[in-house]
């Protein structure tokens, strides 16, 4: 049977299948009788998360320059779990690195991170300002002073596949406590690298680059939104967005947009590359939830990637018990404009 | 099929008076066309069992294999409907028998499609498949261009051929509407970026120009001008 369904009950530390089990999917598509053999490692598996358990150290080669190895310096380490809140494990390395939507490098989520696999990330500016007291431009090392911490939060696709990833980062409020932000700024708009030179897909003008994201303020300084400079335990890699990305685990994951170089703080309601693109398809709010489908697809049910199979999606991404109170029912919308 | 009608476009129109080798030499042209069909017709499904089994189906299989399936049936469909246009521009009437393989083998890889999607991708479960198909109208579309393709493939024997007559090609017209589904079925399902599925709205706009009569009658005089050069020089 390729089927598997997970449950949602909590487990205890002491039974946490080791991460290497899980980095197989490879085990996992070979169906019931694998499923069987998993179990017997799991008693006699060295229990552990370090990446690279399954031999893919190569892969999760980070870049040994010395303006990168600050970035390696301030990684909490190994992922304090293998499970997020839910009780539902972890995406691979492997998973999470290998399937991205990164439009500037191409519309194949295979093939993005081959493509994207000599991006220089470094030196890497943020310029910060707009309605704020103190605007400031961040190198990454500024930014890595800001304590980093782990987020395991689950991603949501507007595409309805879904994963969970142990991030690594720190809360945005800290970023835009430090520039000050003025009684006149709403919104804060976000802004991805334009990078012709090194970026294939952007030649194609398909779309109305750079990449542009917003949020409402309020829902930029929540604690949830985060910005990450790594996964588990190691600096991003360029298909994730590296060195810099916004993850706000309660929207659809276009909204966490990769590679930021500006950040800024304006009255007005920011336009998206997406709502730009699709007017109709993709709004402001992008809001995960299973009652609004998109115009063309049903958003009540996901594919975790990893499983066969589908789950029900969760209003708000299983965070409303968090972000709810942010909006009244009608944002939830994601073609809803206020 | 529709023999009968593609031979009387061609039917004393042919200059050339057959000769018994001609005509072993086009037999044997035929007979390693059906197999060039058959086997290639099993290739797509051999290439996605080889990558099951060597674990190269990437990192959401079920979306690989969706699309493969899918891709797979679409192209069959997209050859089954340039026969009639090979025959009126080539006059290759070595491909007319080719038809009916290419869309039976059509049909088999929608079925696959449609078990991928029921049972891998929904698990079977029944709630969210009835969510999956109404709720999304790329799958309806889909769904339908299945459903008209049963007839087809019932009828798709001499035996129904003779036993419907006339009403059968009438019923074959149905392929028409069926690939314009199926090509609306991609369309919808990308996000934004239409070029793939754009490239198969074109090759299938200019196989459909190619029945239009005026272009039809244009590119059958066109044919015999580029034979007769030949058989002169």
């Amino acid at each position: 049977m390729l089927i598997k369904k997970r449950t949602g009950i909590e487990i205890p530390s002491s039974e946490i299948t080791p991460k290497s089990i899980y980095l197989s999917r490879r085990q996992f598509m070979r169906g019931a009788a694998a499923a069987a053999a998993g179990g017997v490692l799991v008693a006699c598996g060295a229990p552990g998360a370090e990446p690279g358990a399954e031999g893919e150290t190569s892969t999760m080669a980070t870049g040994s320059s010395a303006e990168e190895g600050f970035v390696q310096e301030a990684m909490p380490g190994p992922v304090s779990s293998n499970f997020d809140e839910l009780g539902d494990p972890l995406n691979t390395f492997e998973e999470i690195t290998n399937y991205n939507n990164y439009y500037e490098f191409t519309t194949d989520k295979e093939r993005v991170a081959t493509l994207a696999k000599d991006f220089p990330t470094a030196p890497w500016q943020v310029e910060v300002g707009g309605l704020v007291n103190k605007p400031k431009t961040f190198g990454l090392e500024d930014l890595m002073t800001f304590e980093q911490e782990e987020r395991i939060y689950r991603l949501r696709c507007v595409e309805a596949w879904s994963m969970v990833i142990p991030w690594v980062g720190f809360p945005l409020s800290k970023l835009l406590n430090e520039v000050e932000p003025t009684s006149a700024a709403k919104f804060v708009r976000f802004e991805t690298i334009e990078d012709r030179e090194n970026m294939p897909g952007i030649t194609r003008s398909l779309f109305a680059w750079p990449y542009v994201e917003g949020l409402r303020l309020d829902e930029a300084m929540h604690n949830l939104t985060i910005l990450s400079t790594g996964l588990y335990g190691e600096p991003l890699l360029p298909q994730n967005g590296a060195p810099i990305r916004l993850v706000v685990p309660w929207k659809y994951g276009f909204k966490s947009i990769k590679s930021i170089v500006k950040i800024e703080l304006v009255d007005t309601m920011p336009q998206s590359l997406w709502m730009k693109a699709a007017p109709n398809e993709y709004g402001f709010f992008a809001n995960v939830n299973p009652n609004v489908d998109h115009p063309r697809w049903s958003q009540a049910t996901e594919r975790r990637i990893g499983e066969f199979g589908r789950r029900e999606t969760v209003l708000l991404n299983g965070y409303a018990d968090q972000v709810a109170s942010l909006y009244d029912d009608l944002t939830y919308d994601t073609t809803q404009s206020g | 099929m529709k023999e009968s009608e593609h031979m009387s476009v061609i039917s004393g129109r042919e200059t050339a008076v057959s000769t018994p080798t001609k005509r072993s030499d086009r037999k044997k042209t035929a007979k390693l066309l059906t197999w060039v069909t058959h086997l290639g017709a099993w290739v797509p499904l051999a290439v996605l069992i080889g990558e099951y089994f060597t674990n190269n189906l990437g990192i959401d299989p079920v979306r690989e294999i969706l699309f493969h399936t899918g891709t797979t049936a679409l192209v069959l469909l997209v050859l089954s409907l340039a026969v009639t246009p090979a025959n009126i521009a080539l006059g290759w009437k070595q491909v007319i028998p080719l038809r009916r393989p290419l869309g039976l083998y059509a049909f088999m890889y929608v079925c696959l499609h449609l078990l991928t999607f029921v049972w891998l991708d929904y698990a079977l479960n029944l709630a969210f498949i009835i969510d999956g198909i109404v709720e999304q109208p790329f799958v309806l579309v889909g769904t339908a261009a299945f459903l008209l393709l049963i007839p087809l493939a019932i009828t798709s024997t001499k035996g129904w051929q003779k036993r419907l007559g006339k009403r059968w090609k009438t019923l074959h017209k149905l392929s028409y509407l069926i690939i314009i589904l199926a090509l609306i079925h991609f369309v919808w399902l990308v996000k934004n970026v239409y070029i793939e599925p754009g490239i198969y709205v074109g090759i299938v706009a200019l196989l459909f120009l190619a029945r239009w009569n005026p272009v039809k009658q244009k590119l059958l005089r066109w044919q015999r001008q580029v034979r007769a050069k030949l058989k002169n020089s």
